[in-house]
């Protein structure tokens, strides 16, 4: 990794209590950030990547309890007292979240929910607050910007709201902005558009940015870095390039199996990745895909595999028979 | 909105005309003929029949019915065959002592609730709120005639900083007036207080846990700001709703502490006229406090649009 490193997740375990027993959201997670990289954070439903960015904004749930550490630009977040901790949320460290339609507040117009972030984190008199608004609007794409801000997020469409939402992120210039699944809640036709747009700012800006979804094809040819996730973990993780080019890690190629080709015959069924992520309150003794891993062998039911790097350093992957191995036991 | 608040105003009609139905005929229903309560013992026959003819007691309901609503459309509400005056005098005489013991009531209650709930739904499920939670159901039970006796005795007789009964206009001596009305006004807002909060403290519990608290916490904006601008005003629907209720209740009187402390106020003239059987103050009254009532609801109604852009947009 060159330059230096802005966010630095070190050893995080999120547990939430549940009636059913402690449920590990996250299990020993261990990433690093580059000033204006980006990194793809992918993983099905319920793996932990939006618990993991929740435990970087420490917006966990209450009930939660969170260990390790948050490197963010030399301070580590989980210890900041809740002032230090507020002012630079929205400042430095700034968030989008998945569904526009609940994520403006629904009666306070657009103009209110940008001027606030502006006027809360930067010294600004209303009149260059609106000012700085219109062109933030106008920045992200929004027609007629000046007329938005005395409408609400009700008269909007979600693509629109979402582009309002990364407006107040984008307001004070933040080095850090966390996408989580910023285009799932959205028509297929918006989605590029919105990924288009933070990938525009992300330069302009000069940010780095974390993009968590569950779509292999959105990180791929947008991020710097990926991270697979799985049940709480990370389990494999390399430069992007590297990644498509060969992975290693069996759910990997699964996740991208199921994605729709378009120059698949029609009537092809996908391969869907049979059964269901463990049961979180149950973690397993082995690796946890092993269960719908079609390699597994017995040692992966007993024994949990390491993230470890192999040939090359940047990337890691935890398994014991990664792709290539299975490939030559073919030939 | 235009059209939004019309529609409403339509939709008064109908319910202020079964509020005249009901009031007539309920009134209509009462034992005993109005001419024999009004010529006492001594009426003869002869007397009693003339009295129904200049009354019109003598036609059929539904004439009667019309009769007195003609004559309200007209502003006559009729006049008390006891004491002479019209309704209209009578009740514009009692209402202004109504209408402040009302207010100061709502004050003194939503000064109590709305602090409260909004520290207990912040630190939902610590030992502050449990404590308030408990209070507040412990005071939904307590009855307002055990309360304004428990006030009367602290702080009229054990005390004596306040005196226990009696009432002065606000003309004519606004501090004598306010000292009077402490009591009964805190006795009113010691009832409705708890309701108040229970219904905000967990309409905000419920907003806290919005995407767009999150959101708003992401900004990094400061706690005030996110409980006083982000979650109250969405949280604020149904503490519309409650104390918009408890208005419209209070512009009828309350039949009780008014009662106890003595204070010349609507529920006191209809408490009187139902003991005198003054039918004809009785159903004006009624007909009058059951209009205040709608005409509540219906400002609560245009309150919500004032809240919720969404609704005065049409998109709820």
């Amino acid at each position: 990794m060159n330059g230096n490193i802005l966010l630095s997740v070190e050893d995080v375990v999120v547990d939430l209590p549940t009636p059913r027993g402690n449920l590990r959201a996250v299990d020993h997670v261990d990433l690093t950030v580059g000033a204006g990289r980006t990194l793809g954070v992918v993983g099905e439903s319920g793996c932990g990547k939006t618990m993991l960015s929740r435990a970087v904004l420490q917006l966990l749930p209450k009930k939660a309890k969170l260990s390790g550490r948050v490197m963010f630009d030399g301070q580590d977040l989980l210890q900041l007292p809740p002032e230090k901790l507020r002012k630079l949320r929205g400042r430095s460290l700034a968030v989008v979240f998945q569904d526009p339609m609940t994520s403006l507040n629904p009666v306070l117009t657009i103009g209110t929910q940008l001027i606030e972030t502006l006027q809360e984190h930067l010294e600004l008199d209303d009149a260059a607050a609106t000012r700085r608004s219109v062109e933030l609007l106008a920045a992200v794409g929004i027609p007629a910007p000046e007329q938005r801000l005395a409408q609400y997020p009700h008269q909007l469409s979600g693509g629109m709201r979402q582009r309002v939402a990364i407006a107040i992120a984008l307001s004070c210039e933040p080095k850090l902005l966390i996408a989580d699944e910023p285009t799932t809640a959205l028509d297929v036709t918006i989605q590029a558009q919105i990924l288009d747009l933070l990938a525009r700012e992300q330069r302009r800006r000069h940010m780095a940015m974390i993009i968590i979804t569950h779509d292999l094809g959105v990180v791929a040819g947008r991020t710097d870095e990926v991270a697979v996730m799985y049940a709480g973990r990370v389990v494999e993780r390399a430069p992007t390039p590297a990644l498509f080019k060969k992975m290693r890690m069996p759910y990997t190629e699964a996740l991208l199996a199921a994605l729709p080709k378009l120059d698949a015959a029609p009537h092809t069924p996908l391969p869907a990745i049979s059964g269901r992520p463990p049961d979180p309150t149950r973690p397993l003794r082995g690796c946890s895909f092993s269960p719908r891993c079609r390699y597994a062998v017995a040692r992966c039911q007993n024994e949990k595999p390491a993230l470890e790097a192999a040939e090359t350093k940047a990337h890691q992957f935890a398994c014991f028979h990664p792709i290539e191995d299975h490939a030559d036991a073919n030939a | 909105m235009l059209l939004f608040v019309a529609r409403r105003l339509l939709y008064l009609i109908p319910v202020l005309i079964a509020v005249s139905l009901l009031t007539f005929f309920i009134a209509s229903l009462l034992p005993g003929d109005l001419a024999y309560t009004i010529l006492g013992d001594q009426a003869t026959p002869e007397n009693v029949a003339a009295l129904r003819k200049d009354m019109g007691l003598d036609q059929p309901v539904w004439i009667r019915y019309f009769g007195w609503l003609g004559n309200i459309l007209q502003g006559d509400f009729g006049r008390s065959f006891r004491t002479g005056q019209t309704v209209l005098q009578t009740v514009a005489e009692r209402l202004p002592v109504s209408i402040e013991l009302m207010l100061l009531a709502q004050l003194g209650a939503l000064g109590i609730g709305v602090p409260l709930a909004i520290i207990c739904a912040a630190r939902s499920g610590g030992p502050f709120d449990r404590f308030m939670t408990g209070t507040a159901f412990g005071m939904l039970s307590v009855p307002t005639f055990l309360s304004a006796i428990l006030l009367i005795y602290f702080f009229a007789v054990e005390l004596r900083w306040l005196p226990a009964t009696g009432y002065v206009p606000f003309a004519e001596d606004p501090l004598a007036n306010l000292r009077f009305l402490v009591l009964p006004s805190l006795t009113l807002a010691l009832a409705e207080w708890p309701s108040i909060m229970r219904v905000l403290r967990s309409d905000m519990i419920a907003t806290l846990q919005e995407d767009y608290i999150a959101l708003a916490k992401a900004k990094g904006l400061t706690p005030a700001r996110i409980l006083f601008v982000h979650a109250l005003k969405p949280s604020s629907l149904t503490l519309v709703t409650i104390t918009g209720i408890n208005i419209g209740r209070l512009i009828g009187g309350a039949v009780i502490v008014e009662t106890i402390f003595a204070l010349p106020g609507i529920g006191r003239l209809l408490i009187g006229a139902i003991l005198t059987r003054d039918l004809i103050i009785l159903q004006g009254v009624v007909l009058l406090v059951g209009a205040g009532f709608v005409i509540m609801n219906f400002i609560v109604d245009m309150l919500y649009a004032v809240l919720d852009p969404r609704i005065r947009h049409g998109h709820a």
